[in-house]
């Protein structure tokens, strides 16, 4: 019986593959969830990037590789003179979808949609005071002070046609307590490489290519049919099945088995994003530990203990399954400010950890919760069990509290968490994103996600500078002290980088991007 | 009898606003919505502004008070996921469900009651054992495995059928129909049978205990007496009376159908209301949550007060009773 329907498949796939050589152009593209909106500036969300990617353009683009491209700008450079203000040079002889031609207004009119009240965007834009439009094809952004490293901000910002804009009522971003929804959220005019032709929102998207894009070389891709398929294992099988070309977000255990599978292949590359480990400092006694007098974690013995019992390799073949960069620093490798020292881990030590313990005056160890999500990172709960039964070993018995992200995060965001697990991801590839958010310490404007009130008022005011200081030696050497700082005091503690898997049907080649944003215009198709 | 509908619709409404109420306790445990709202780059400041203009931080009650305001003029708000009107994308999206839910009762109903009858006639035979034995698989294994088990089978091994979505589908009106292509037909087959195993064989069970009780009756052993065909008392006799406990139950089924198609809709990412609450209960969509609960309370409200006015129409007791105002 299985034999013959393994023939019948054969024979179905072999019937298939001809059909998709023959027309190639079309690529089925399956990802977990759908962009949540087609409002540029309304969702900071990668999800959302990726498919804006296709219909918008951004002045700076990313390679795979992280590098700062040109794209909508050709050339950007501070201001002779004037290290406050960024210049952008733009390109000539592009046009938006409905034909209008794209000038430096539009520019100005974007940064300043993406700068207002409702905008999700806004952070990414909050040095800049004000932007003009100098000539057709030059902007000029004036900074509120030096800001050496913005060019890095824009690589998620769309621009937007001022007339379209205006005639159909987009210069506010959609605001969620209007109990109403504006235009751009089902309609977009971009600049991109590819038309929106329809959009059924959780069904499908079909994009086709523009015909008057800029770029020299039209893409192989002229189709892009974009499904979003929420449950993992359909989404293989819609795969398997010849229903799809291309599948974002692979379950990590389906990933051997589809390499193996003839027809189809997995590329592998390492993603913008840090797994973590987080701990309460300062005095005050744990909420949920059974030591009511002090805060174990405030003793430096102790974190250094917990580093000596996390075991990053077994955790890597464990629970990950080899899918995962094992690393000693909260910072993913693309981002400035990474090196190859600071990323070494020490290897586990549990005897030594004890000893530490015993020093630190805890040799019967304590107890501890640990706040975990469940449905946000790979295999997060899983790596939290882990370290979980590793902590044990030296004396500290972790309860797990395990909870979707949307229970987990307001939790670690109001401080009430001793001990937890996140992931981060640094959209400007640079070490500062880190420190502002997780480093700092905790105020209105920094240090959102330091939940674990990390305090070093020295850092904090060599992390401020990192903001205005317009020589790059000396910032990127400010950044190695500040990193030094963070790794010897084990402000946290990390475990992996992530690995980002995109299986398709062989005869597709589509590199990894790091912020997982794949763009269909680099899809190539061979024999 | 007006009097009788009136009353019904006041407890109705009642229920509702009691669903409402239940639903809006709950939400307060499922998240912070503004979280996902806001991405990562959101300060401190930023989360506590939108938290405040989209009212989370007003106590229980006033949010309460304010949604049933709004719903009453027929206001759910936007979806903080998607950004359009909740209304809107409940009604895109009910054709979906609807059609799926039909079709897996009908596919219920048909197959029911031909295996039932056919077990209830051969009780001692071999292939009703074999039937009786499968039904019992079908209703232990969970939803999501029988989905995913056909989807290997029929869409990754014999690649017969698709194995997600809805196919093509044509617009009529405000409704959105995927029964006028073949492939909205051949998206159609796999998740109305994962739908309709459970009802399945919960009908052809009750088919059979009615069909076996009612051939021991009297009127049935008499109808041999008269010597009427095999035939004609199986199915003008025994089949007619069988029928009616049957019809109730399958259509107070047609409501959880619709309801709790949840899992189905999931595994096929099929379009429709089921999936949409799923996604929303992720991100903790409050506003397309309370809706779809309140439409849920009001499906079984509107199904419940149809099968009361029939048995008003039928029972003779109850129509007495309400001449005489009791």
């Amino acid at each position: 019986m299985h034999s013959s329907l393994t023939r019948i498949a054969a024979a179905l796939v072999a019937t298939t593959m001809l059909a998709g050589v023959a027309n190639a152009e079309t690529l089925r593209w399956a990802r977990a969830s759908d962009s949540l909106t087609l409002d540029p500036h309304s969702q900071n969300q990668g999800v959302t990037h990726t498919l804006g990617h296709h219909i918008y353009e951004t002045l700076l683009d990313r390679d795979v590789d992280g590098n700062l491209q040109p794209r909508l700008a050709t050339e950007w450079y501070l201001k002779e003179g004037d290290p406050t203000v960024w210049v952008f040079k733009l390109r000539e002889g592009v046009t938006f979808h409905d034909g209008a031609e794209f000038t430096a207004d539009d520019v100005v009119f974007s940064i300043e949609r993406a700068k207002s009240e409702h905008s999700n965007m806004r952070q990414l834009h909050a040095e800049v005071e004000s932007v003009a439009a100098v000539d057709d094809y030059t902007v000029e952004f004036q900074m509120v002070g030096p800001a050496p490293i913005y060019p890095n901000n824009v690589t998620n910002t769309f621009i937007m046609d001022r007339g379209w804009s205006e005639e159909h009522d987009l210069q506010e971003v959609q605001d969620f307590a209007s109990g109403e929804s504006n235009y751009a959220v089902l309609n977009a005019n971009g600049t991109g490489p590819y038309v929106l032709t329809s959009r059924e929102v959780d069904v499908q998207t079909v994009l086709t290519a523009f015909e008057d894009h800029w770029a020299e070389e039209p893409p192989a891709v002229t189709e892009i049919i974009y499904l979003p398929i929420a449950d993992a294992a359909t989404r293989v099988a819609a795969l398997l099945s010849g229903d799809v070309d291309l599948v974002q977000d692979v379950p990590v255990q389906d990933i051997e088995r589809l390499s193996s599978t003839e027809g189809f292949k997995v590329e592998t590359g390492p993603e913008n994003r840090i797994i973590y480990f987080g701990y309460r400092f300062g005095e005050e006694p744990l909420r949920s530990s059974n030591i009511t007098d002090s805060n174990p974690f405030n003793n430096p013995l102790v974190r250094e203990a917990m580093e000596l019992a996390l075991d990053r390799d077994a955790i890597r073949q464990v629970v990950m399954r080899g899918n995962s960069l094992p690393t000693g620093v909260a910072t993913p490798p693309f981002v400035n400010g990474w090196t190859e020292e600071l990323d070494a881990y020490p290897a586990p030590n549990v005897e030594r950890a004890r000893e530490l313990m015993a020093e630190a005056g805890y040799p019967d160890g304590f107890t501890v919760t640990l706040d975990t999500p469940n449905n946000r990172y790979v295999n997060d709960e899983a790596v939290s069990t882990a370290f979980v039964g590793m902590l044990g070993q030296i004396g500290i018995q972790v309860t797990l509290a395990s909870r979707p992200v949307a229970e987990h995060s307001p939790i670690i965001l109001a401080n009430e968490s001793d001990f937890y697990l996140l992931g981060w991801g640094v959209p400007t590839f640079d070490s500062a994103y880190i420190f502002n958010d997780l480093v700092h310490t905790k105020t209105e404007t920094h240090g959102t996600y330091n939940v674990g009130l990390y305090s070093n008022p020295e850092l904090d005011e060599k992390i401020i500078s990192l903001g205005t200081e317009t020589d790059l030696d000396v910032r990127n050497q400010t950044i190695a002290e500040i990193w030094e700082v963070v790794k010897a005091d084990r402000v946290l503690l990390p475990v992996h980088n992530q690995v980002l898997n995109y299986a398709m049907r062989e005869g597709i080649n589509l590199a990894v991007h790091p912020e997982d944003q794949p763009r269909m215009t680099t899809v190539t198709f061979s024999e | 009898m007006l009097a009788f509908i009136l009353r019904r619709l006041g407890q109705s409404v009642l229920v509702m606003l009691v669903v409402a109420f239940i639903a809006f306790m709950v939400f307060r445990y499922v998240g912070d919505p503004v979280v996902s709202m806001v991405g990562q780059d959101a300060t401190t400041g930023d989360i506590e502004q939108l938290r405040t203009r989209l009212g989370l931080n007003d106590p229980f009650y006033v949010q309460f008070v304010r949604f049933v305001g709004n719903a009453l003029q027929g206001q759910f708000g936007i979806s903080y996921r998607l950004q359009q009107p909740v209304s809107q994308l409940i009604l895109e999206r009910l054709p979906a469900t609807i059609e799926l839910a039909f079709a897996s009762a009908l596919i219920a109903l048909v197959f029911g009651v031909v295996l039932g009858i056919y077990t209830a006639l051969k009780p001692r035979s071999f292939s009703s054992a074999v039937i009786m034995t499968i039904s019992l698989v079908g209703v232990s294994l969970p939803t999501f495995l029988i989905g995913i088990g056909l989807i290997y089978l029929f869409a990754v091994e014999l690649k017969v059928l698709p194995s997600f979505g809805r196919g093509q589908v044509v617009q009529l009106g405000w409704w959105r129909t995927g029964l006028l292509t073949e492939s909205g037909w051949r998206s159609l087959i796999l998740p109305a049978i994962t739908l309709s195993l459970f009802q399945l064989t919960l009908i052809m069970r009750l088919v059979r205990a009615e069909m076996l009780e009612v051939m021991r009756t009297d009127y049935i052993r008499f109808a041999r007496a008269r010597g009427l065909s095999q035939r004609a008392i199986n199915f003008g006799h025994a089949l007619r009376n069988t029928l009616v406990p049957v019809i109730t139950i399958a259509g107070l089924q047609l409501g959880s159908v619709i309801a709790f198609a949840i899992i189905t809709e999931t595994v096929f990412q099929w379009p429709g209301v089921g999936s949409l609450f799923v996604n929303s209960v992720q991100v903790v969509d409050v506003p397309v949550m309370a809706a779809y609960l309140v439409f849920v309370a009001l499906v079984f409200v509107v199904i419940n007060l149809i099968v009361d006015i029939l048995y008003f129409i039928v029972d003779p007791r109850l129509r007495d009773g309400a001449r005489t105002g009791r």
